[in-house]
């Protein structure tokens, strides 16, 4: 076996002041609340009230033209427990920019759908998953567990084994899935 | 006018249909959707005037079971969902997760990834191939294609002894040296490959049924692709020249010679020659990385219990779909606190109500065959 390479230290995020931050933050002001580099990708942490304002800015000035993916993380002792999360991507300029915004249990979330139409799937996904409700989603159903559905799969509380047995009886006529 | 509103509410069936247009409903059992893909059409005629993908059948929540698996354990389970394509699943995540660790694998496991990624690529495409222009009507393609796809499941199932839900590498590196005669394989392979693609083109390119039916039907614009987060040949097809393996390079690819083949229409002609010619790409890859695969370890070291620090990455690779993507959340213990898979062919799939409008209904299994999905991933 060959010599272990020399440990690195395990990275830890770094503040991020780069110039996108700078304008962001002479822009939005507040709602910028955080910055930071994790494993040197730039995470900035928006507020939600301002979600479809900054999208708007990052496709128009700054150039961020496609919405990559968007999904959510749930931490339910955290008093929001929504972490909104979109990746964007600037084909200009070879850039990725991850915005966060936070969201508790029953606040709507700006729908981004008119800023990038791929926003409309990945809405419905991350409100058939965790059951984030996004405002102004043209059509904000669930996309991959049928309608009638009950719960939200990915949420930290829906434990794994769980179902919603009403559905499952009703609609395949057996007791479980499991 | 008379006006039918029809029960089982969705977004297709609630629309108020005119006294001409009906509702036709394809799938979820229909062999030319590729897996269990429900559409809904509403027709005028022979025209589609929208139309509704209805998806989920295969949904398995890959991702809420990377949360009950470590890290290693979770590594299989990504192999099923595009499972033509399993090798390629692979590598992002173990790349992703290596990211995450702040590791990497050694520079002989990268090229042998590279080269598995590559073939891998080529059989994805030959199964795209052969069914879509088996949709179409082209009854010979398919067993050409497979007929090589063999022979690179042959090449896959002797170095790690799967032929589709592979599991091929390991978070760090490979698990398996290559075997005896690995290099003159591949080599022989892609030698042969060259010939066999000109067989495929001789019947299909300037095959006057072909590009009828291929020409013009499902043009997606370059700004319509790039708004609705398209990606892969798709993208490409479109004009628009991006790659992630040149844009953002990973595993080997920055070592070897290669071009991004694109499209101008953005019409299901243009991606069958952007796919055609990808093909032709990765075989210049494999043969440059098959003369010079570099000897040393095969895995690095990276411990058999793995806590990444407390953190989050999004990493992505270039699939033969188009962006794979895994964001992969660590609270520092042992199994991730969040994986989220950014499918390529789910994100693709969006764009089909845009390429479908106002096309014939013979046409929307051209487009769907074009897009190339795989149901595994749609639904994941």
């Amino acid at each position: 076996m060959p010599a272990a390479p020399a440990k690195e230290p395990p990275p830890k995020p770094i503040p991020l002041d780069n110039d996108l931050v700078q304008r962001l933050k002479a822009r939005f002001g507040e709602a910028i609340r955080e910055a930071w580099l994790d494993r040197k990708q730039a995470i900035v942490v928006i507020a939600a009230e301002k979600l479809l304002e900054i999208a708007h800015y990052c496709r128009e000035d700054e150039k961020f033209d496609m919405l990559t993916d968007l999904t959510a993380v749930d931490w339910p002792k955290r008093e929001k427990r929504f972490d909104v999360i979109l990746n964007l991507y600037s084909f200009a300029k070879n850039e990725r920019l991850r915005l966060k915004a936070l969201a508790g249990e029953n606040e709507p979330v700006a729908s981004v759908v008119s800023v990038w139409p791929a926003a409309n799937w990945l809405e419905r996904e991350a409100y058939d998953m965790f059951g984030i409700s996004f405002s102004g989603h043209p059509d904000l159903r669930r996309i991959l567990l049928p309608e009638e559905w009950q719960g939200h799969p990915l949420r930290k509380d829906y434990d794994i084994l769980k179902q919603d047995t009403a559905w499952v009886k009703e609609n395949l006529g057996i007791e479980s899935g499991q | 006018m008379a006006e039918t509103r029809i029960p089982n509410s969705s977004n297709v069936a609630t629309t108020v249909l005119g006294a001409d247009e009906i509702i036709l409903n394809m799938g979820p059992q229909h062999p030319s959707t590729h897996g269990v893909l429900r559409v809904r059409l509403k027709l005028d005629g022979e025209r589609v005037r929208e139309s509704e993908c209805i998806i989920g059948y295969l949904h398995r929540g890959v991702e809420k079971i990377a949360e009950h698996r470590s890290y290693q354990q979770f590594a299989p389970y990504v192999d099923r969902m595009d499972y033509v394509a399993a090798v390629s699943n692979g590598l992002g995540y173990c790349e992703a997760i290596e990211k995450l660790l702040g590791a990497e694998a050694p520079p002989r496991a990268k090229v042998v990834r590279t080269i598995l990624t590559e073939l891998q690529r080529i059989a994805s495409h030959m199964v795209w191939l052969g069914t879509h222009a088996l949709d179409i009507g082209a009854l010979t393609p398919i067993f050409y294609c497979f007929r090589e796809r063999e022979e690179i499941l042959k090449i896959i199932e002797k170095y790690c002894g799967a032929r589709l839900t592979t599991h091929a590498f390991r978070i760090g590196g490979l698990q398996y040296e290559t075997y005896d005669g690995f290099e003159q394989e591949v080599k022989r392979f892609c030698e042969d490959l060259d010939h066999k693609i000109d067989e495929y083109e001789q019947l299909l390119t300037e095959n006057r049924i072909w590009v009828g039916r291929t020409k013009g039907v499902g043009i997606l614009s370059a700004e319509d692709a790039i708004g609705l987060g398209v990606t892969g040949p798709v993208l490409r097809a479109s004009g628009v020249k991006w790659d992630i393996r040149k844009a953002m390079p990973y595993a080997a690819y920055e070592q070897y010679d290669f071009e991004i083949p694109t499209g101008k229409n953005g019409d299901t002609y243009d991606r069958y020659l952007v796919r055609m010619a990808e093909m032709r790409q990765s075989r210049r890859i494999c043969l440059q990385a098959i003369e010079n695969i570099p000897s040393g370890p095969i895995m690095a070291r990276i411990g058999k219990v793995l806590k990444p620090p407390v953190g989050e990455v999004y990493h992505s690779i270039e699939a033969p779909k188009g962006e794979l993507g895994y964001y992969v959340v660590s609270d520092a213990t042992t199994q991730p606190y969040r994986v989220r898979v950014r499918p390529p062919s789910f994100i693709n799939l969006q764009a089909f109500d845009k390429m479908v409008r106002g096309s014939l209904v013979a046409d929307v299994v051209a487009i769907i065959g074009t897009i190339d999905i795989v149901l595994g991933e749609v639904d994941r």
